[in-house]
């Protein structure tokens, strides 16, 4: 079996959000990058079980410049056999999902996996783009993959509850909390990752249709109201009357 | 031109999510100065309530098996209401559904996606949309450029806006084409409310010390009509189902308000509910950090604490019926 695990990388959830150049940009300066959490913990692992079991290859594809090579690393030295980075600007989803299926068309793959979404822009795009370029199934947001020959059956979250699913290879699925544990990589793997392959490819001319032109942050709070814990009844008094959600 | 929006009946129902997707694309429409269709794939009882919150017009899909939810199926269904209705601008909810779809029909339509709107658009210098980034700590304001735009709204971020209209009904029987992917079955969480549909969650945390200790906490969110969840490592240990987990890496929430019961406040924590409109926290340490993000505070210990509440809610209820 031949698998695909879309990564990107993410700032370190503790990271502190701020802007720079008149709030046109992400403050990079002391943000740790890290591989996106639902990519690694979600993606990249079920896809090494499902090698580990049936046979085949786990390859991860990034599309982004030298600056991603840590995090691809390090997917290698979870255990991924082998990369691609796609040498060009994440400009935005359909650039990236373009570049992935241009990819795809010429190396064909048995399942593309992608992470629910990043946790920098939330957008949860990038994995049904690649689907309708490829004119693929796709399971979003799916919490469970288990394969059987050329089936697979999925799970995936739906309003208030999961949705059991049946698709036949290939297809592509964005994985969400439950399809696997997160895995430390240890000394072997870290080492092994340094010379395992790393092909850096050109992107094809995309241009995108969509550009972020400034941030700003939540506005701020006014500040808490304490309420005596030994009366704490004037809570429900404030909720309706000030604050008026009840 | 016009606006479409993507709606799909959850109970034979139109729902929440999607009633505030209509109340959006008809406020845009009246931006633009056009109308709004809807496109209803599935069966609803209450369609009505998509003419009262200003659309126009109702597409009623009548393929076979609309309702079977496939993405390539409901992305052709949209296209073809696209190409019918000259839409220039699709809306859907960022919803499960929406989250499902509305990618293949940006990909197809080459259309700029702002996935995650908190607000119609600014255009008055080109078409720029505010959207949450970085897990609900910010926003980005996102120029589409693209003829065809999609958006896809963030439940419980807009105000529904009952304009008391009525819309025309039409059959509509696009081409669907076969299902990649076939629904074997459907299980239902539970009965109690969904999370990303309520309006007031009750939550707690590591501070509960147990999960024998959950019935205060689900007692109020009862009593409230509240639904609940829970912090990560509270799900991670398994006092509490997966589906409660809220947060980065859990579910992104933003209810009118949020209790927090024994919750530390992490940032991890706050990114997915920090947009709620309102946050009170009940928490032993003055110093959580989550009184920071809160509107009401209680320091005190949530076990005296709690049926403090219960009774002064029964009390609060009883006086304002
Ligand atoms: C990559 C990453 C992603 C993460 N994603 C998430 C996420 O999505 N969601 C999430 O929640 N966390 C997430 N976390 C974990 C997060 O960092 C915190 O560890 C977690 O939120 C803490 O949970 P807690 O507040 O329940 O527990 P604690 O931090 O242990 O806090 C318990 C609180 O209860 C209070 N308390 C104790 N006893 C009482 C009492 N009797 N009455 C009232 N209060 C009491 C304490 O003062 C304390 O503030 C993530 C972490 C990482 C590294």
């Amino acid at each position: 079996m031949k698998l695909l695990v879309c990564i990107s990388k993410a700032p370190d959830t503790t990271s502190k959000v701020s802007f720079a150049e008149n709030n046109t940009k992400f403050n990079e300066a002391g943000v740790q990058y890290i591989i996106n959490p639902y990519d690694e913990w979600y993606a990249l692992v079920r896809a090494l079980e499902l090698k580990e079991t049936l046979g085949g290859t786990v390859t991860t594809i990034t599309v982004g410049k030298a600056d991603n090579e840590p995090t691809i690393r390090k997917a290698l030295a979870i255990g991924a056999d082998d990369a691609v980075r796609i040498d060009a600007e994440a400009s935005d989803a359909l650039a990236v999902a373009k570049q992935i299926a241009d990819y795809v068309k010429n190396n064909s793959y048995d399942i593309i996996f992608c992470g629910k979404e990043t946790i920098d822009y939330n957008g949860s795009q990038v994995g049904g783009m690649i689907a309708e370029l490829l004119d693929l199934p796709y399971v979003s947001l799916a919490s469970k993959l288990d394969v059987n020959g050329n089936t697979a059956t999925l799970e995936r979250d739906i309003q208030g509850g999961k949705e059991v699913v049946e698709t036949n290879m290939p297809f592509v699925i964005s994985c969400a909390k439950g399809m696997a544990e997160a895995r430390i990589p240890n000394m072997r793997g870290i080492m092994a990752a340094r010379t395992k392959p790393l092909q850096v490819i050109s992107g094809s001319e995309v241009s995108k249709l969509t550009e972020i032109v400034a941030y700003s942050l939540l506005p701020e709070k006014a500040g808490c109201k304490f309420i005596d814990a030994e009366n704490p009844g004037e809570l429900f008094q404030l909720l309706h009357n000030e604050a008026k959600v009840i | 031109m016009s606006v479409l929006v993507y709606t799909e009946p959850h109970h034979g129902k139109i729902s929440k999510n999607a009633t505030e997707a209509a109340s959006y694309a008809s406020k845009l429409a009246a931006l633009l100065g056009t109308t709004a269709t809807a496109l209803v794939c599935g069966e609803a009882s209450d369609t009505e309530t998509l003419g009262q919150v200003g659309i126009s017009k109702i597409l009623q899909v009548a393929s076979e098996g609309i309702s079977q939810f496939d993405t390539q199926k409901l992305s052709k269904a949209v296209q073809e209401a696209v190409r019918k209705e000259m839409a220039t601008v699709i809306v859907f909810s960022h919803d499960f559904s929406g989250k499902a779809i509305a990618p293949r029909v940006a990909a197809k339509l080459q259309a700029g996606l702002v996935a995650g709107a908190v607000s119609l658009p600014d255009t008055s210098n080109g078409f720029i949309v505010k959207k949450a980034v970085f897990s609900g700590k910010a926003f980005a304001h996102v120029s589409v450029t693209s003829e065809v735009k999609v958006i896809s709204l963030l439940p419980n971020s807009f105000s529904v806006e009952k304009t008391g209209g009525t819309a025309s009904i039409e059959s509509f029987l696009p081409e669907i084409g076969k299902a990649g992917v076939v629904v074997k079955e459907i299980r239902k969480e539970s009965t109690k409310l969904s999370l990303t549909e309520a309006d007031l969650v009750v939550s707690a945390g590591r501070g509960m010390k147990g999960p024998e200790n959950w019935g205060n906490i689900e007692e109020l969110a009862t009593l409230m009509g509240a639904a609940t969840a829970c912090s990560r490592p509270v799900a991670d240990i398994g006092w509490r189902p997966h589906h409660e987990h809220v947060g980065q890496t859990g579910l992104a929430i933003r209810p009118n308000l949020y209790i927090a019961v024994g919750i530390s406040g992490a940032i991890q924590h706050l990114a997915g509910v920090n947009g709620s409109k309102v946050i009170v926290v009940i928490n032993t340490d003055a110093e959580a950090p989550f009184f920071k993000a809160a509107d009401y505070g209680i320091v005190g210990d949530a076990f005296q604490v709690l049926p403090k509440l219960i009774e002064a809610y029964k009390q609060f209820k009883a006086s304002n019926n």
